[in-house]
Order: C-alpha cells, then structure tokens, then sequence
C-alpha cells in the first residue's frame, strides 16, 4: 500500500516539487476561492482567468519561457482588466459581471490580435495547461512567496470582505473600506490566479479556487469551518490527482482539476449540509 | 447617557438625482440633536434615496449635508439588502457593529464580546447567539440588526424601513428600543410607510414627494391636505423637463 500511495512522492523530487508545489497554491488560492462563492463571482474568476491568458501570452512573445515574465505578463493584464472593469462599475449603472465579462472579452482579443500581428506560432500549451511536474526551485518560491502574500493580504481583508459579503450597504456607511475590500479582493484573485496558471495553466486554475469551496459548502455551516474544510479538501484533491496523474500516465493538471470534481460530485450527493441524501431521507428532528 | 457634542444635521438646499432628474429637490431642512424624525411619503418620493446619502452611499448632485461625518452615524439598510445566506451566527452578525472601532487588525475584547451579548439580550435574542442568520425569521433577524446598532452606539440612528414585514410583538419591543434612544439624546431618522406608527410615535415628520411637502411636528405635517399634495405629486420623471434653474441668477 505504501509503495501505491507513498513511493511516487519520496522517490521521485518532481513529484515532491509538484507535491508541495500544488499544496502551496491551495494554502493562497482556496480562502479566496471562498470568498468568491460566497460573493457569487465564481464565473468571475473564469472570466478573469481568460484575461490573463493574453497578458502571459504577450510575455511569452518578449521574454520567452522566462518565469518572471510570463508572471508580469498574467499580473499586468490581470490587474488592468480588474482595476478597469471595477472602477467602471462602482462609477456607472453597469454591473460588475458585465463590465468584467467586456474587459476580459477585449483583453483576449488584444492578446490575440497582437499575437497574430507577430506572425509566430507561438506554443502555449504549457501556459493553458500548466507544467506541474516541471516546477523548478525558482517556480516554488514564486508560488510559495504568492501564497504567502495572499494569505497576509486575506488576513488584513477578512473582516471588510466578509461585511461587505453580508451587508455590503453597512460597510459602505463607515467610510473607504468597502473600496478596499473589493480591490484587494480583485488584487488576491488576480495573484492566484497567476499562481494557479504556472501549477495548472489558465484554463484549469480556476479550477483550485472554487471547486474545493464549493464542495465544502456542503460540509460545514460556518465560514471558519468551510474555510478549514476547503483548505483540506484541496490538499487532498491535490495528493490524489498527483498520484493518479503518476500511475495512471495521465495529464497532471487535468487530473488535479477532476479530483477536486469528483470531492465536489461526492460532496453534493453525500454532503451532510445540503447534500442530496440528506435531503432525501431527512434526519430526525429534536423535540425543541 | 447623553451625547455632549452637537450633531444637528442640515440639508442644504440639497439635490439627489437618477439620471440627472430629481429625486429630492431642493431640499432644505435642520434635524436637531436627540429628534426622532420619521421620513415619509408615498412610494418614488425619494425616501430611501435621502437616507441613502445622508448615510453616505449616494453622491449629492447639489447643495451639501452638514453635521454628518464618518464614526458618528450608524446606519440600518433594508433586510433586503443583506445576503442572509452567508455563513454566519447571531453574535458575529451583531459583532459588525464594532468595525468601525476595530478596523482590520484589533482584536475583540472581552468586554466588547460582553457588550454584543448585551445588545442581544436587550433586543430579546438570548440564547440565539450561536444561531446561523439564515436560520432566522425576518423579526428575529431584525432584532439581530438591532442589537449591531445598540453595539455601535452612535449619536446619529438611521433606520431604513425598519418595521417591514414584523409582527406586533417585535415591533413593540424595536420601538421600545427606538424610544430608548431617543430618551438618551440620540438622533433617530427612520423611514416608514406606517403613517398610524408615525402618528402614534414619531414626534417630528418629514414628509416627502421628491420635493418638502411639510416637514415639523407630526401633527402640523400629516394633515389631509398636505397628504393628499404628496399622493398628487407624480413620481415619474419628466422626460421633456428643461435644466433646472432654482437658484441660478
């Protein structure tokens, strides 16, 4: 049994980078990804996913496979859509799903047109789909230093973001906060985001955000506890996707992205907050 | 308790507008320390729209509001505009209230986590504390939203719609809540559609059909013929208005 689930991971260093890798991206990456069910903006973050693909794929033109680039790249077009779409809601009618879905839309589009323009067939598999198996000593402290950014930044956040989730009108009333709340918010997904694109690509970083949040919504009632829950339900979808990705010779982000799917299937059906089963065949009730 | 420094509020000469058309015009009034003011009138009158700038959430389009300042105003929006299914108890909701003393990094005191036990058991929740909001009913949560505002113990009380949708106990039990406050010297600026409640409680009214119809003492203000100039006053917005020139030499 050891040698199925424990050997890959101490007899191969790309799986123990890959390892610590994913679970340093899951540590900055799922409380927002919280946070961004809780707020109703997980087709937000997808959005936002979108727009930081043209931002890296730009980097990758200038500076090739370069990490630090192809970093500035994601966090340059992450952060001037964000910043963009949000002032444009705060300062018109327009809602924020929509401004955010139009700089997204206009932002890939620019990253395509100005790749078009380069006439280079530029390869960005890796970029889409992420290289988690060929995560370098400089990658790690990449995610590693993101994650630890983020978490501090969440801490600094966590009480003006969750007013602004319950009672966003209150916090409004007391001053600025409200403002920095949802900027910071923007700022935290953004740079996980770039986090999740070097471990599991743009398309699928989204993927270590919400779908351990939202497995853990049927699991526990309070924040504290599904914060607890999604950060441990992400370690594990973690572990075994990296394990199945290893015996199985299959694509590793990919994999990671439906262990946390298959916790999301089996949270829904069994979930003892909400869950179907629960639901179908109700506990007994308390006499008061 | 009173409340030693002076926070009359002025309204001057004061505009709010959707789409560059009034909502409140030219509104001029002065609410004066420890008042209970109710703001009434009939539906589009600009109710909301008033409280929501004097609470700071909507820029003025003309003349000013003055006496209000950040850390001297606590502010009840409608039960509607909260997300009652976030994960959260009775005692972190009524903990709110001490954002803004504690900000982003203090920590909560004992005898600030004694003060939200208080304010719950004032508003009649003991024993509800570890309960979930979305697990309560629309008086219960009411009473929750209460307590924020006795925890925040502000001198200026603005409640928007605070009685909708409330049974006659609870309603008894907030007014009783109001009128202590109001005994204390704290200024109360509610806004209701429960002309009886008005009549029976609120000692000063304004009413409002996006223009001052009365405003002073209850009685001198909801009369009939001042009620009946504020339902003629139509709430629609005059698409071939000209540009206002109220004011303008």
């Amino acid at each position: 049994m050891d040698r199925l689930l424990l050997d890959p991971f101490t007899e191969y260093a790309f799986m123990q980078r890959a390892l610590i890798g994913s679970l340093a991206v899951c540590l900055g990456a799922v409380p927002t990804g919280v946070f961004m069910t809780l707020r109703r903006m997980s087709l937000t973050g997808d959005a936002m996913a979108h727009a930081i693909l043209p931002g890296a794929a730009i980097a990758y033109l200038i500076s090739g496979l370069s990490l630090v680039g192809l970093s500035l790249g994601g966090l340059a077009a992450g952060f001037v859509v964000a910043l963009l779409a949000g002032w444009v809601a705060r300062s018109t009618h327009s809602k924020e799903d929509s401004s955010l879905a139009s700089f997204c839309l206009i932002s890939l589009a620019l990253g395509v047109l100005v790749i078009s323009l380069k006439h280079r067939n530029v390869d960005l598999f890796h970029v889409l789909f992420g290289n988690i198996l060929a995560l370098d000593d400089a990658a790690l402290w990449l995610l590693a230093s993101i994650s630890s950014i983020s978490m501090l930044i969440m801490a600094c956040l966590f009480r003006p973001l969750v007013i602004e989730c319950v009672d966003p009108h209150f916090l409004r009333s007391t001053g600025r906060a409200s403002s920095i709340a949802h900027f910071g918010f923007l700022f935290l997904m953004v740079i996980n985001l770039v986090a999740g694109f070097h471990a599991l690509g743009t398309l699928m970083a989204i993927g270590i955000m919400i779908l351990p949040a939202a497995a853990a919504r049927f699991w526990a009632k309070t924040l504290d506890a599904t914060l607890i829950v999604a950060v441990l339900m992400s370690f594990g979808g973690c572990y075994l996707g990296l394990l199945l990705s290893f015996h199985f010779d299959l694509p590793t982000g990919p994999t990671i992205v439906l262990a946390f799917g298959g916790v999301y299937i089996v949270s829904v059906l069994l979930g003892l907050n909400g869950g179907l089963l629960e639901q179908r065949y109700p506990k007994r009730h308390l006499a008061g | 308790m009173g409340y030693p420094f002076n926070v009359s509020i002025h309204l001057n000469n004061l505009t709010l507008t959707y789409d560059l058309h009034p909502v409140v015009y030219h509104l001029t009034a002065t609410i004066a320390q420890g008042e209970w003011l109710a703001i009434v009138g009939p539906n589009g009158a600009g109710k909301s729209t008033l409280l929501n700038a004097m609470a700071g959430l909507l820029a003025i389009n003309e003349g000013s509001i003055e006496g209000l300042c950040p850390g001297t105003v606590t502010y009840l929006p409608q039960q509607t505009r909260l997300d009652k299914s976030f994960p959260m108890t009775v005692c972190e909701l009524v903990a709110t209230g001490l954002w803004p003393k504690l900000r982003a990094t203090k920590s909560v005191s004992r005898q600030e986590l004694e003060r939200c036990d208080e304010a719950i058991a004032a508003v009649g929740l003991q024993g509800f504390e570890r309960r979930l909001i979305n697990t309560l009913s629309g008086g219960q949560l009411q009473r929750c939203l209460f307590a924020r505002v006795l925890v925040q113990d502000q001198p200026v009380i603005l409640l928007d719609e605070p009685f909708s949708a409330i049974d006659a106990q609870t309603l008894a039990d907030l007014t009783q809540i109001i009128k202590q406050w109001h005994q204390a010297g704290q200024t109360v600026i509610m806004v209701t559609h429960d002309m009886d409640y008005v009549r029976e409680n609120c000692p000063q009214t304004l009413l409002l059909a996006r223009e001052c119809v009365g405003y002073g003492p209850t009685k001198e203000v909801l009369t009939e013929g001042n009620l009946r100039r504020a339902g003629q006053r139509s709430a629609a917005f005059d698409e071939s208005a000209r540009w206002c020139r109220v004011g303008m030499v």
